[in-house]
């Protein structure tokens, strides 16, 4: 360690450095053309080999949508998405179905590597299933035999529809409605692809499943829905996580995804993001406006952790609806600013059953010129006795020219109901740098320090494979800012 | 016809009534256009979510009262803190009483709006100061524009108020339905101290309607405790915008006692212009029955140094609802600021609903900011321990609420009104409890 190397040097390092997953890599794929309208719709549905009550279920979705208007409540500034100079389908267009490494196309494995990912490296990891997305179709499905031999159904949700329409039928749009909001909207008409998980009864999957999601096309928007249903009494541990080229003109990203958790079932579903943040002049970057919502029935548990430190504009609440008795709702979020970044993020603990429980715990760190807002909704219906929530927000600023800004909405409508909210703003203190220096730690270890200790609470909930990850992604995000 | 377009056709009217004073006049003006382009307030604005006031609005409130109605001092004598001498400005039916009243000219300015506006030599005051704080709400442009009477209080540098002030707000009900406007102006000169409690009365069931709007300016050093006691019967609501300047150094604190009225809703607005100040925002909040009260705080940090404290308690029984929505601002500048945020409530029925939302925006990073917020219910522990020695379980549960809400009754600088407001606690309550807090 050189002490030569001083904090300036580290930030001077960090301002300058690119961002280092920006490549693109050129897969033949047949695109649409940009905008849309019906027959576009159709044509999507048509591509995917979708059944009729699919094309209709998407028509009816993009009618929905036609009529709605974008919302202007969250707290972000960002020039609007034109919805008409998208593409709405892309896809690699060798599609194959491999059994193997060796028949994956050799370009694309070149680009996980760089990623730093290899699949082969993934698949020797503690039991990763790995279900990769590039560009909204699936292209490489490992381990799922195993699954199979379980009777875990995980697949992307193209071959859903087609395998098992059934679940698909019963289940979709039950927790995220098509009119739920306008991206949800405009997502459950276009919607390429994303994942589906089905855990039987009484099963614990023995693996983490993990998904990533790459926005790999210019001027495409990725459109990803997830479904992910826990049946009577089963777990399952979900990972999503993603990296996006670099891009000039700026992307979007309107992804929904839906648990549900059946009684007795957990499901833990956990992201890193980690998307185009845009450059150091706030140019560029990804928007990311997305629905997560879980349901949990009774005594099931739904526990969200995720870690944001990527995109130019994000947009989202990762929410729990506990409708059965005794169900828990957890949510555990690090949100990292830097530079022109946008954050409002947050989460909704809607408490509908006797006995239910909520966690919030968010931490948000704000540096460059970010803004980064907690925005969360904690309702206690009059039916729900003995609800208990606890929320805690915290924010960390560094430099003067970035904002933190806290909106917690609470209503309760219950007597029996316990609910405790905190929250503070501050920056690292003098005096904690002062007593880690006092003990021959230099400033730039201890701030560090400070920062991980800050946002351990959550990161010790990531499973092992995504913390290490989700360290990385810290540390590059953010300790150049320090000052 | 709707309330919105009775009052902009009373409008034309009023200001040909009134002395026109070239500044107030285009201020009024103004002001109405404001408010004929805003309308009332719906649940579709964000600070309105969970208020809604188309119940109230919905009355046939006559806006200028027909006559002048008196009142004996036995009859309303209750309503006072009559314990202490203290300076009274009173209005009945929005018409100032001066057989009620006790103002004065020596040395400080106690007295009425009506006067400062027409008379020249408070000209320059009233150019400097009137409509400086308001923002242009639509009910504060609403107020504006109605803008004739209310209290004015002007107290000079280095003075130290000996008595407090109390401005109380009767209404007869000799109307069937009456809409009142109070304008409140004071300004506390450089190391002045003043002391106000402020009171809206109303004497019988006839539905009234108050949309007030008090201006404070703290000069320098200044001192400001004002105390908000409303307490009013189940047919009064009240809509109480308050605008509070501060410059440097100034201590300025506002506690509000809300135990009455039909809807409440408190707007109150702290804006800090110098280094080195101190606001208090303090409140309890005891109701029931369909009561509805609502405090919309916002302390904006402009200057570095500064502190703030928000302590807000609030205990709902029945079908009552509270709302409390707390904003703290910090501006880029405003490094060192201390900003403290504490909302408290107890459910005591099932109906009973809060909805809370305390807000912090902040830009400067050298600052310490928190906010707390519970929700939840008597300790149950504490209420068996109490029990158990004896003491019935209704005392008990008064006792508790006591202790929860006093520590914002503890900084009352009043005795008597301490008093006072401890006896209407008990009163609502239901309990005969002889102790001061």
């Amino acid at each position: 360690m050189s002490n030569k190397y001083t904090e300036d040097d580290l930030r001077e390092e960090l301002k300058t450095k690119e961002y280092e997953y920006g490549f693109y890599t050129d897969i033949e794929s047949d695109t649409f053309p940009n905008g849309l309208n019906e027959d576009i719709v159709k044509a999507i549905s048509k591509k995917k080999e979708e059944p009729e009550w699919m094309t209709e279920w998407r028509l009816e979705a993009f009618r929905i949508w036609k009529d709605m208007i974008e919302p202007e409540w969250a707290n972000v500034n960002y020039e609007k998405p034109n919805f008409q100079g998208i593409s709405y389908y892309s896809a690699p267009n060798k599609k194959p179905k491999y059994n193997s490494l060796d028949e994956v196309d050799p370009e694309l494995l070149a680009t996980f590597e760089k990623l730093g990912i290899s699949l082969d490296e993934q698949k020797k990891l503690a039991g990763v299933a790995m279900d990769v997305v590039v560009d909204s179709v699936s292209v490489a499905t490992t381990f799922k035999k195993t699954l199979a031999e379980q009777g875990i159904i995980f697949m992307s949700i193209s071959e859903a529809i087609k395998e098992h329409p059934d679940l698909v039928k019963k289940y979709i749009g039950t927790v995220v409605p098509k009119k739920d909001n306008f991206y949800a909207a405009l997502n459950s008409a276009v919607f390429s692809d994303g994942s589906f998980c089905y855990i039987p009864k009484g099963v614990k999957c023995p693996m983490e499943l993990s998904t990533y999601f790459r926005i790999n096309q210019a001027g495409t928007g990725q459109f990803e829905r997830t479904l992910v249903i826990a049946d009577e009494g089963s777990y399952v541990s979900y990972l999503e996580g993603c990296t996006a080229p670099s891009r000039d003109e700026n992307q979007l990203h309107a992804a929904v995804v839906e648990l549900i958790a059946l009684d007795n079932a957990e499901i833990k579903y956990s992201t890193v993001q980690n998307w185009y943040p845009g450059n150091a002049e706030g140019k560029g970057g990804v928007y990311n406006f997305v629905t997560k919502r879980g349901l949990c029935e009774t005594n099931a548990k739904i526990s969200w952790t995720q870690v944001e430190t990527g995109s130019a504009v994000t947009w989202k609440y990762p929410s729990c609806v506990l409708k059965g008795d005794n169900s828990v709702g957890e949510f555990y979020s690090i949100a990292v600013t830097n530079n022109f970044q946008q954050a409002d993020t947050g989460t909704k603990m809607i408490h509908l059953g006797k006995n239910t429980k909520s966690t919030i715990i968010s931490k948000g760190i704000s540096a460059g010129k970010s803004q980064n807002s907690y925005r969360g909704l904690v309702q206690i219906n009059s039916r729900a006795e003995n609800a208990r929530n606890f929320s805690q927000c915290d924010s960390l600023l560094m430099g003067n020219e970035c904002g933190a800004h806290t909106f917690p909405y609470i209503e309760a409508k219950n007597k029996s109901a316990k609910i405790e909210h905190e929250a503070t703003t501050s920056k690292i203190g003098e005096d904690q740098i002062f007593y880690c220096n006092q003990r021959g730690i230099d400033t730039e270890k201890a701030i560090a320090l400070i920062v991980n200790g800050f946002s351990k609470e959550v990161l010790n909930k990531l499973p092992m494979e995504f913390a290490v990850e989700a360290q990385k992604l810290l540390e590059i995000s953010l300790e150049g800012s320090v000052g | 016809m709707d309330l919105k377009e009775k009052l902009l056709s009373s409008f034309m009217v009023f200001e040909d009534r009134v002395d026109t004073n070239t500044y107030v006049h285009d201020v009024r003006n103004d002001a109405i256009k404001t408010f004929e382009e805003k309308g009332f307030p719906s649940k579709k604005d964000e600070a309105w979510k969970y208020t809604s006031l188309n119940k109230v609005l919905k009355e046939d409130y006559s806006v200028f009262p027909k006559q002048e109605n008196a009142l004996e001092y036995s009859e309303v004598k209750k309503y006072f803190i009559h314990d202490i001498d203290t300076y009274k400005i009173v209005f009945i039916d929005g018409k100032y009483s001066s057989h009620l009243s006790q103002t004065t000219h020596e040395g400080m300015d106690v007295c009425l709006m009506s006067a400062a506006f027409s008379k020249p030599k408070y000209r320059l005051v009233i150019e400097n100061y009137f409509n400086k704080a308001a923002n242009n709400d639509s009910l504060a442009s609403l107020n504006t524009a109605f803008s004739s009477e209310g209290a004015y209080i002007y107290i000079p540098k280095n003075k130290l108020v000996e008595k407090p002030i109390q401005i109380i707000h009767f209404s007869t009900g000799n109307e069937s339905a009456l809409m009142l406007q109070p304008r409140n102006l004071v300004v506390v000169g450089e190391n002045s101290h003043v002391q106000i409690i402020e009171r809206h009365q109303s004497l019988t069931s006839n539905p009234v309607l108050t949309n007030s709007l008090t201006e404070i300016f703290a000069s320098k050093r200044a001192i400001v405790d004002y105390y908000k006691i409303q307490n009013d019967n189940l047919k009064a609501s009240l809509i109480d915008n308050t605008y509070i300047k501060q410059k440097q150094e100034s201590i300025v604190s506002i506690h509000t006692f809300s135990f009455g009225g039909n809807l409440t809703r408190n707007n109150l607005n702290f804006y800090q212009e110098g280094e080195r100040i101190d606001s208090t925002l303090k409140g309890v909040t005891i109701i029931g029955d369909k009561q509805h009260v609502d405090h919309n705080t916002l302390v904006h940090h402009i200057e570095p140094n500064c502190e703030s404290h928000q302590d807000y308690k609030g205990i709902f029984a029945d079908n009552s609802t509270g709302v409390f929505n707390g904003k703290v601002i910090v501006e880029k500048e405003a490094q060192k600021t201390n900003a403290f945020q504490a909302n408290n409530n107890i459910l005591v029925n099932d109906k009973a609903t809060i909805n809370t939302k305390p807000q912090l925006e902040i830009f400067a990073d050298d600052v310490k900011c928190s906010h707390g917020c519970t929700i939840g219910q008597l300790d149950e522990s504490a209420l068996f321990y109490l029990r158990s020695r004896g003491i019935p379980e209704k005392e008990a549960k008064a006792l508790l609420m006591f202790a929860f809400s006093n520590n914002v009754l503890s900084s009352v600088k009043i005795p008597e009104l301490k008093q006072r407001i401890t006896k209407i606690i008990a009163n609502k309550l239901g309990v005969n409890i002889g102790f001061d807090l």
